[in-house]
């Protein structure tokens, strides 16, 4: 592989996590505990998909083949999807959601304020305007994992179980391959090693100010950018490409 | 997005309050006349503030409703343009509901209470979220049709006498009219598509045309409260003159379509310069209105979910604030 294969992988990855996140997010459009949550999230759901087509769009021109963004979208297998797990793991409760999005958010706002100094100029420029996207999201996640924290006893004892339930998919985020270390010396992109010390005291305090403790280090999971999914990711695929796949080539 | 029937529900205005003389009526009534703006703190008869606070929920809860039909799509939109689109559209419905229920607030009903009363079951909302949308090409009907009879509804609503209500209608009405754009924008890339995404749209149009017509409410001589609300300014087009204009305009773009408008008695009159179409069913109409649609139940049954689901966390914010609040002082 060479640099700029690299590139176009990493910028692939880019636009799985920010568009399978999306995918699990518009599930529940209209299930929110108040009006003012689902609009958020619909809001949310709308920024990770813009972002997506941005990275996507991007991959296509680093490319050189005439993909577009949907072909990314829809017309590659899940075994071609190389997101995180983290980000494909079910909605469950409004707190599992919430821990989902904390965990990934404070991972993804570190990987693009890395990327908006890296030395390829588009990238740089998407991950400048992605991370004020991401550092509002976090924001209002990390508020609600607060309250939710420091609520109530059943509120409290929820998250924490969300945390414990969650804190397994988070070792993969900082699991680099070739990828990441082509993009790390070719294009000074982000350092996982330093990443990783950055969230895990950033995840740290969020959680001591949620009143919640830190699991146990435990075994963590993997294989998202080996394009290794959980069952559940092929109903999110098949769901997604219905259309594309039941007719194909078509313009809609 | 969609006031339907909005006249239809809710109990008769019950008699005079001792309060309201004669004199603060006609008042009232000249100011109107007068296509002056009533405010929140107005004096205002008790039975237009019903009648506003009945209206205005009603169309808060189409807005929230309204999202679930085109939300079933949404993981599934073609394209990520398309996907992106309706969501906004969405996001803008979640929007109008929550402008809505303020507006309805200035007039003495907390949201909760409204919020209450649509999973009780007692307000109703627009009939037409109560059918499923079962293709892709339902999203572009429910864009260009069901959007489309909502514009024409409520482009008169922005000069509705009720001031907080008429302002909050000029936003809605800009998006909406956006919306009714993308989904004229859906019909016609079908339209124009293989024979299996025209008889997609042609199959959406066969089931979609008359739930949307019914959407301006009953006809004229069956419409109960229309007349003291033309008289209150809150409607200024009777529900059969805004079906006719709604169809006038609609027709031609169908043709243009290249689809059937399903409704064989459809005819243009070259001496009312009007079209004139077929009986519609009423019953249907007033089964879906009574709870017997094909989906009303399982539009319910998601609100109740959603707000019992979450009620541990609105619990959990309460605490919150509250521990906060005792720490701080």
């Amino acid at each position: 592989m060479n640099n700029e294969q690299a590139l176009f992988k990493y910028v692939v990855r880019l636009g799985d996590n920010a568009l399978v996140l999306a995918q699990r997010l518009i599930e529940i459009v209209a299930d929110g505990p108040e009006l003012e949550e689902e609009l958020a999230n619909a809001n949310f759901s709308l920024d990770y998909l813009g972002q997506a087509r941005m990275f996507y769009s991007y991959a296509g021109e680093i490319e050189g083949e005439g993909r577009k963004e949907d072909d990314f979208a829809f017309r590659r297998p899940d075994r071609e999807f190389e997101n995180v797990l983290l980000v494909e793991q079910p909605n469950g409760h409004f707190g599992d959601v919430i821990v989902r999005s904390v965990l990934f958010d404070v991972f993804y706002l570190l990987q693009l304020e890395a990327l908006s100094a890296c030395s390829d100029d588009r990238l740089a420029e998407i991950s400048l305007k992605t991370a004020k996207e991401i550092r509002y999201h976090l924001r209002y996640g990390s508020q609600w994992l607060i309250r939710l924290g420091d609520g109530t006893e059943e509120s409290h004892g929820r998250v924490q179980d969300s945390l414990d339930q969650l804190w397994r998919f988070t070792g993969e985020l900082f699991d680099g391959d070739e990828t990441d270390e082509l993009v790390l010396a070719g294009f000074a992109g982000p350092d996982l090693d330093k990443l990783q010390a950055a969230w895990t005291s950033a995840v740290a305090a969020i959680v001591e100010e949620a009143t919640l403790a830190l699991p146990e280090d435990q075994w963590m999971a993997g294989g998202g950018r080996d394009g290794l999914h959980s069952e559940d990711f092929g109903y999110l695929i098949a769901d997604m490409q219905h259309l594309q796949r039941a007719y194909p080539g078509l313009n809609w | 997005m969609y006031t339907q029937g909005l006249d239809q529900q809710g109990k008769e205005p019950q008699g005079l309050q001792p309060r309201e003389s004669a004199e603060r009526l006609t008042a009232f009534q000249a100011r109107i006349d007068a296509e002056e703006k009533i405010e929140a703190k107005d004096w205002m008869p008790e039975a237009y503030r019903r009648t506003l606070v009945r209206q205005i929920s009603q169309h808060a809860h189409s807005e929230i409703i309204g999202m679930q039909p085109e939300g079933n799509w949404l993981t599934r939109a073609p394209t990520l343009r398309r996907k992106c689109i309706l969501l906004a559209k969405v996001q803008d419905e979640a929007g109008h509901g929550l402008y809505l229920y303020s507006a309805a607030e200035t007039l003495g009903t907390s949201r909760d209470q409204m919020v209450a009363d649509l999973l009780s079951g007692k307000a109703k909302y627009s009939s037409i979220f109560n059918y499923p949308t079962l293709t892709w090409a339902d999203i572009g009907t429910i864009g260009w049709l069901v959007d489309g009879a909502a514009i024409m509804n409520q482009i008169p609503l922005c000069r509705c006498s009720y001031g907080p209500y008429a302002r909050a209608m000029v936003r809605i009405c800009k998006e909406e009219s956006f919306h009714q754009r993308q989904g004229f924008d859906i019909m016609l890339a079908l339209s124009r598509g293989s024979a299996a995404q025209k008889a997609m749209a042609q199959d959406a149009l066969n089931r979609w045309w008359w739930p949307s017509i019914m959407m301006f409410g009953p006809s004229d001589k069956d419409s109960k409260h229309s007349a003291q609300s033309m008289a209150w300014k809150i409607k200024r087009f009777s529900n059969d003159e805004l079906r006719q204009k709604f169809i006038d305009v609609t027709v031609p773009q169908a043709d243009f379509l290249g689809l059937k408008v399903p409704d064989d008695e459809l005819e243009f009159d070259q001496e009312t310069a009007h079209y004139r179409f077929g009986e519609i069913d009423w019953q249907e109409f007033y089964d879906v209105l009574a709870g017997n649609g094909p989906c009303n139940r399982e539009r319910m049954q998601v609100r109740r979910n959603a707000h019992q689901g979450g009620a541990w966390v609105r619990e959990a914010a309460q605490a919150y604030a509250e521990k906060h609040a005792a720490q701080a002082a």
